[in-house]
This record gives structure tokens, sequence and C-alpha cells, in this order.
């Protein structure tokens, strides 16, 4: 393998976001033919890795070579007439035209229609993607989407074609095919850059791996002479280990406050990930933290557990009363609360005030109306009472909830719910954009909540934050939930096996 | 260079000034649009906004003010319950015919009986009517997610032959000598709606629009109702988060614009109109559309709207009538006003910045 020769290497690159630093001294090369892999969990800086090499983005420092020359693209054409073409996560085709049109769209010079036609016909034949250039894209599935999307690439006669996250929208079937033709791609001198973090995958198709962890290169590694394991324990970091905490007080109660048994529910949202066979259940004053990556159905169990998504008899039971069939007000009442993820437009309505969003989930429960007319001053009383007690930094309640900082929205919405003395309370990514300070104050109002007797569900791609505060801790792959299991005396492998999906990769499988 | 940006909050002032500064601009181009056709400008304007108050005939055309406004407030207010709500219903006009002929069919039943009975029972039938009406689109939307602003204004031209059928058949006046319309209501005085006090133009319907109006401002400044309501059209996310049923608020919003419609068409053809006729209809359930969106969907500020747009009516008939004006300029006339408001609209939430060149 070290006989080929070197591609594209990358030496040193850095790239800073406001806040954040999106690749920190990242190197890495990929040599011709090679089919590499960036591992890494959701923000550990791998899509803008690929974003600086295909030209959308420029890095801060460092440097990139081209066959053995420099290469800095200052846009996409110019890497792609480099020889760097890229697949997309999210497809960008007109649903209303063919495969040949959306193609010729993707050219600088495209030839007639008909020649394009051909062309494409021979491309697909010749690398296994079946694909008519004269169908609409709208009739198309997912993955004969993507082979449009390959062909795009395959026309320009790539050296180096990146692939985002290829096998998200694919069934089992496609995931082959698409292996096939990457495997004859490369064998042919076509390299890939291959991103994901789906271990068995990359174990099954890759021959050189780099592994990220919040922006820096963590490490290397052979795929195929590795373990999952091996790659999981990289990709979630050897440093991480789980904080003590005190076991939960035992409430007592034969009832289990928030009980979820084989919830099944279609999802709402387009392109969503259907719920399948959840199960879990939360005790009093226990918090069970739910990890996974964006997109495996964390807005779709907050919607089913919100009310927003109504579910079966039974699937789901809060403080022991069945509440499947009840809306969101209904389970309030009951004691049953939620904050979901976008607290702009979800969780607060952006041009409404401070003070009508303290009665939009607070009316039921803190008794802010009275047959159907709303107490205002006891609305505005609420809202102020909030902004003191989590400390939401604001001219007053009287502004718009669009004029807060996200962070500053957060607490409110967060505080909002947690001054309702709920018992039971499922959080949503409770410190997605919030700086370091209101991060740890949300967390500990979470805590505190939790050692008050509620139980809490805490849904988050940011594991080290989960596991500082979860007692239990399970994945959310594909709409499947693993099997909860005890914070305590949990292993970074066992954590990273879950996180990984290496087990989770068959079942969700099977039934797509 | 002129750039649009987003206000963090709604301004306050533009909120009110938006009406003000969209009357002023339309006399401006109305005007300039009256000179261009050979008219004096500052005369037509007086003719219209001027005379029907204070003018010669101001004591008769202050209570046509009335008769018109009524109507319009009542449909207005209607519409915006459902325009806050985000429910697009355009098939107020039909509603309103659907109303009057359910009302009056009620009535025209038990002709020529004498109960204090009769009167409101059609009301009840003429609000059962628009409310009938409304659900067509309601329904469709909720069970099959069609468009309501399509299916209610195609119900309107349903409406109207519906309308033509009746004032040609089934209601027509079985003794008006083979003449189209129905029996006049001012010669029934257990179904009319006469003037309450005789020349001012206060009828039951002008009563009933000044109430609900009132009924209307309490339900979304205090009620969990308007909360919903408001809370649906700006953020429907938030609104089911909330706890509201997209379905039941759809029925809900449909349901009131369209009962209040069919009472306006109801109160309408026991009084000003006197009959079904083929022409029955004028407009009012367009017109109310704009006298909506100009008393900023907020149940007060449409009363001063309903109130300024009878007036355009009635001084516009005058300018036609006494400086030969056509009618379609004065149409035109009433048009630049939603026009003008949408455009000022956008101060509320944009202001504007400028900035010299490129950065």
């Amino acid at each position: 393998m070290t006989t080929r020769p070197l591609l594209l290497t990358v030496e040193g690159i850095t790239k800073a976001y406001p806040g954040v630093v999106a690749n920190s001294d990242v190197s890495f090369a990929i040599r011709v033919g090679e089919v590499h892999c960036l591992l890494g969990e959701n923000g550990a800086g791998k899509s803008t890795m690929v974003k600086m090499i295909y030209g959308l983005v420029k890095p801060d420092s460092g440097r990139m070579t081209w066959k053995g020359a420099d290469y800095a693209p200052a846009a996409p054409r110019v890497a792609r007439a480099t020889g760097v073409a890229m697949v997309f996560q999210h497809f960008s085709l007109f649903e209303a035209l063919t495969v040949a049109e959306n193609v010729a769209l993707g050219m600088e010079n495209p030839p007639t229609m008909k020649a394009l036609a051909a062309r494409i016909k021979a491309v697909s034949e010749e690398y296994g993607l079946p694909l008519d250039p004269a169908r609409m894209v709208g009739d198309l599935s997912a993955g004969e989407r993507q082979r449009v999307e390959i062909i795009r690439c395959l026309l320009q006669d790539p050296k180096l074609l990146i692939m985002d996250e290829p096998t998200s929208v694919l069934t089992p079937q496609e995931v082959e095919i698409l292996f096939k033709t990457l495997r004859q791609l490369a064998a042919e001198g076509t390299a890939i850059l291959y991103i994901s973090h789906k271990l068995e995958e990359i174990r099954a198709l890759c021959d050189a791996a780099t592994i990220l962890r919040r922006g820096k290169v963590v490490g290397t590694a052979d795929p195929k002479a590795s373990t999952a394991r091996q790659l999981a324990e990289m990709m979630v970091g050897a440093t991480l280990t789980p904080p003590e905490r005190p076991a939960p007080k035992d409430w007592g109660g034969a009832h289990a406050a928030l009980e979820v048994r084989g919830l099944n529910a279609a999802s709402p949202i387009p392109f969503g990930t259907s719920l399948k066979d959840i199960t879990f259940t939360v005790k009093k004053g226990e918090v069970l933290g739910v990890a996974g990556v964006a997109g495996n159905g964390q807005d779709e169990l907050l919607l089913a557990l919100s009310g927003e998504i109504k579910s079966g008899d039974g699937m789901v039971k809060a403080t022991g009363v069945s509440v499947g069939a009840m809306g969101p007000a209904e389970r309030r009442k009951i004691g049953f609360v939620m904050a979901p993820e976008d607290r702009l437009g979800h969780g607060a309505a952006p041009d409404m005030s401070l003070v009508e969003n303290a009665f939009l989930t607070g009316g039921v429960r803190k008794g802010l109306s009275r047959n159907g007319f709303i107490n205002w001053p006891a609305a505005r009383d609420f809202a102020e009472d909030i902004i003191k007690t989590y400390d939401v930094r604001t001219p007053g309640s009287h502004v718009a909830a669009r004029a807060l900082s996200g962070g500053n929205l957060q607490k409110f919405v967060v505080g909002r719910e947690l001054m309702q003395h709920p018992d039971v309370i499922v959080i949503n990514q409770p410190t997605w954009g919030v700086d370091a300070a209101a991060a740890a104050a949300i967390r500990q109002a979470i805590l505190d909540r939790a050692a008050e007797g509620a139980a809490v569900v805490v849904i988050s791609q940011d594991l080290d934050a989960l596991l500082e505060i979860a007692d239990s801790f399970a994945v959310l792959n594909e709409g499947r939930l693993t099997v909860p299991r005890p914070v305590k005396g949990l292993t970074i492998d066992e954590i990273g096996l879950m996180m990984g999906g290496a087990h989770g990769m068959e079942a969700a499988h099977a039934s797509a | 260079m002129l750039r649009l940006e987003k206000r963090p909050n709604p301004s306050k002032f533009w909120l009110y000034a938006t009406p003000i500064v969209a009357v002023i601009l339309t006399m401006l181009v109305g005007g300039a649009l009256f000179a261009a056709m050979g008219k004096n400008p500052v005369e037509v304007i007086r003719t219209i906004f001027w005379d029907p108050l204070f003018g010669e005939f101001a004591f008769y055309l202050r209570g046509q003010l009335l008769v018109k406004a009524g109507p319009l407030i009542l449909i207005a207010i209607g519409l915006a319950l459902g325009f806050k709500a985000g429910i697009w219903n355009i098939g107020a006009e039909g509603q309103y015919i659907m109303g009057a002929i359910c009302g009056a069919a009620v009535g025209l039943a038990v002709y020529p009986t004498e109960s204090r009975l009769i009167f409101p029972a059609m009301v009840i039938a003429g609000a059962f009517g628009g409310w009938v009406w409304a659900m067509i689109p309601a329904i469709l939307k909720t069970r099959f997610n069609t468009n309501e602003i399509l299916v209610s204004l195609m119900l309107v031209y349903v409406a109207q032959t519906v309308l033509a059928k009746a004032s040609t058949g089934f209601l027509k006046n079985p003794e008006g000598m083979g003449f189209p319309g129905s029996r006049n209501f001012s010669s029934y005085p257990a179904a009319a709606n006469p003037e309450l006090i005789p020349g001012s133009g206060l009828h039951w319907g002008v009563v009933t629009a000044f109430v609900v109006a009132i009924i209307a401002w309490v339900l979304l400044s205090r009620h969990i109702i308007g909360f919903q309501i408001k809370l649906s059209g700006q953020a429907p996310r938030a609104a089911r988060f909330h706890g509201v049923n997209p379905s039941k608020l759809v029925v809900l919003c449909m349901g009131i614009s369209g009962g209040l419609a069919g009472l306006a068409g109801l109160f309408e053809v026991t009084g000003p109109a006197g009959q079904i006729s083929i022409d029955f209809n004028v407009g009012y359930g367009f017109t109310a559309i704009i006298v909506a969106f100009l008393g900023r969907l907020n149940p007060i500020g449409i009363v001063f709207a309903g109130l300024l747009m009878a007036l355009t009516y009635v001084g516009g008939e005058m300018a036609a009538t006494n400086l030969g004006l056509p009618s379609a300029a004065i149409e035109m006339f009433r048009g630049m006003l939603l026009f003008f408001l949408l455009w000022v609209d956008v101060l509320t939430n944009y202001r504007i910045r400028t900035f010299m060149g490129a950065r």
C-alpha cells in the first residue's frame, strides 16, 4: 500500500468559527486508489475538513498539497477542475427534472442531452449503478438519487471522490451496491475519502482511517486490522471518565415515574426517523441520558413524549397514567413536561413576549387561567420569576423571545419547565449552542430538580455533558433505543460500542 | 444603498402609524390618478372623505355609513380571527349569501305568521347558513388537506348560483308578477330588521357588529382561545407544543367567520336590502378582507377601518354621481389602500438602513 503515490496531503490545518474550533492542526494523507475514512462523532470536525478540501471553506492556517504541489482551492469550481468531486449528505437535485437534466445542471459545459444520456447510461452500467437518464428524479428512491449524484461526480472523472455519510439514507441492498462501486473505483485508481461514524461499514470498506475528536486527529488506524471496539475507543476518547454521582435516593413506590413500552411511531417530519419499539423506564429522582447522533429519532422521541405524536394505549405511562392519547396540555396537567431542542419556533414563539411564552407551557400547572380567561399579571410574575431564578439576561419580560440570545432563551425555556415542579421532565439538547457557564447552570438546575424527586430524560449529542448528569445511559440509533445501562460501572468500550451502533446495525437494517 | 433589517421587536409606533400613512399615500397617489383623469383631485378627495360626514347631505349619508360599515365590520372580525391563526377564509362573500338565503327562507316559510320568535329564528338560521358554507372548506382542509383559500373562494361562485336560483325559483315572490326576487321584508314586520332610530342607519346588524367587536377584543386579549389563535398564526409548531389541535382550530375559526358572515347577510337581506334578489351581494365579503387588514386584524381597529371603508363607498358613490368619476377609478382607489397598507406594513417588522457602497 505504501508503494502507491501520495495524492492529497493535509498538513496542520486549523479552522476556527466564532466560539468553536472546528479543526485544530489536522494532518493526514490520502494515496492514489485508497479508500480513506474520516471517523468521528458528530461535531468532531469531519464535515468542515472536507469542505476545505472541496473549496467551500477556507482554512485559517496549514497547507494542503495535491500530487506534491500546493493546493488551495478558492471555490468548488477550482477543486472540481483539479479532480476533487463530492457527494453531499443532503442531495441537491430538482425533483421535477429528469436524471439527465439534473446531471447537466451540475456541469460546466454540458454536452447535448442525447450524448449526455448515452454517457450516463454507459457510466451507470460500467459501475453497476442502474439508472435510467430519462426518469424524473421525483420518482426515484433515496438510493437512486444518490446514484445520480455519484454519476454526476464520475462524469468529471475525479481523482478523489468525497462521500459524506453516504449510507445514512440507504437500504442494506443499496449499501452493498454502493460498496461494490466504490471498490471498483478504488481499484481503478480513484481515491475515496469516506466520512462516517458507522464502524462496521468502515471496517468493510476502508484501507485507512483518520480519527477525529473535537477537531483534532486523535489517531490513525488500519480498519481491517482493528476491531470495532478499538475504533470506538479512539472515536469516543480514552480520557472519558464518567464522574461519580451519588446513587439516587430511593423514593419508594412501585411505579416508575416514566414508563415507555414498545413505543412505535411514524415520523411526521419528511425524511424523519420512525421510532421502533422504544422501551425504557425512569424512576423518581433518576436521570436517563439518551445519546446518539442527530437524526436518529431524537426529535421524534421528544414529540412522542410531549404528546405532539399520539401513541397507542399503554406505550407511554407517566406517573402511572397511560398518556398515549393525551395532548401536551393534558400531559402537563399530570406533571409531565418537556423542553424541545428547537427553542425558537417550537419551545417558544419568536414574536411573542416572554410573558406570553411563559404562559405557553406554564399556563396549566401554574394556574394562569380561569374559565379560559388568562391572568396576565400572574403570567408576568411567572415570567419574571423565571428570569430572576435562571439569570436570563433580558431588558424585561415584555421583549419578544427572538430578541434574546440563544443561551438566554434556552435558560428561559428550560427554567420555565423546571419551575413548574414537574414529576417527569424530558429535555432535548438542553445545552445546545449555550455557552459554558449557562450550560453548567442548566445542568445543575436539572440535577437539582432530579434531587427533588423528578424523573428526568435528557436527550443530547454531547456525550461528556450527558455522562456528567445521567444515572443511566442509552443510545438512540436509527429510531431504536439500546437497553439503558447504569452509568456507574459503564466502561468506555461499552459506551463506544453503543454509540458506534456496532451491534445496532444489523437489527436496524433488518427492518429497513 | 438601502437595506431592510429585521427589528428585534416589532415597532409599536409603526403598528399604529401604518394605517394612517397608508391612507395619506392613497390620497396622494389617488389624487394624482384623478388629476390624470382630468378631475380636480382636491375636490374628489373632499367628496369622498369630507362630504359624507360634514357636507350638505351628511344627515342622510352618515346613516349610510353605518349601514355599509355594519356588515363590513361583522365579516372582517370573523375573518381577522382566522387570518391571525393563518387560516385563510377568502369566501366570506359566499357565506354571506348563504346566510341571507337560509335566514330569509326561514322567515318566508312561515309568512305571514306574526310572532316575536320569527326574527330570532331567522338570525340563528342565517348564522347557521354561513357556518355550513364555511364548514365545507374547513372539513376538506382537515380531512384531505385541501387549500381553504381555493375551496372557500370557489364556493362563492356556487353560492351566487344558488342565489340566482333562489331569487328566480324557490324563494321567488309568488305575488311578484313574475319579477325575480323574494317578498320584501319591509312589508313583513315579524321578519324585518328596521332602523332602530329612524334616519340613523342603526339596525340590529350594526349593533351586533359593535358587540361582536368587543367580544372579539376580549377573546383575543384575555382568553386562551385568542392566545391559541395568535400562537398558531405566529409559530405553528409552538402552538402544537402548547397543545393546540390544528384541525379543531381550523374548524373553529372557519366556523366563526362563516357564522358572522352569514349573520351579516341575514341582517342585510332583512334590513337595507329588503329582499333576496339576483344582485343581492355587493362584495362586502371581499371588501371585508381589506377591512380586516386595514384594521390590523385588531377588532377595535377593524371598527375604524370598517367606518373608513364605508366612507370610501358612500363618498365614492357621491364622486361617481356628482363628479362623473367612473366606478372603476373608485375601486382602484380602494385597492390602493390595501396595497399601500401592506407596503408600509414592512416597516413594522423591518427598518430601513442606509449604508455607503460595499464594505
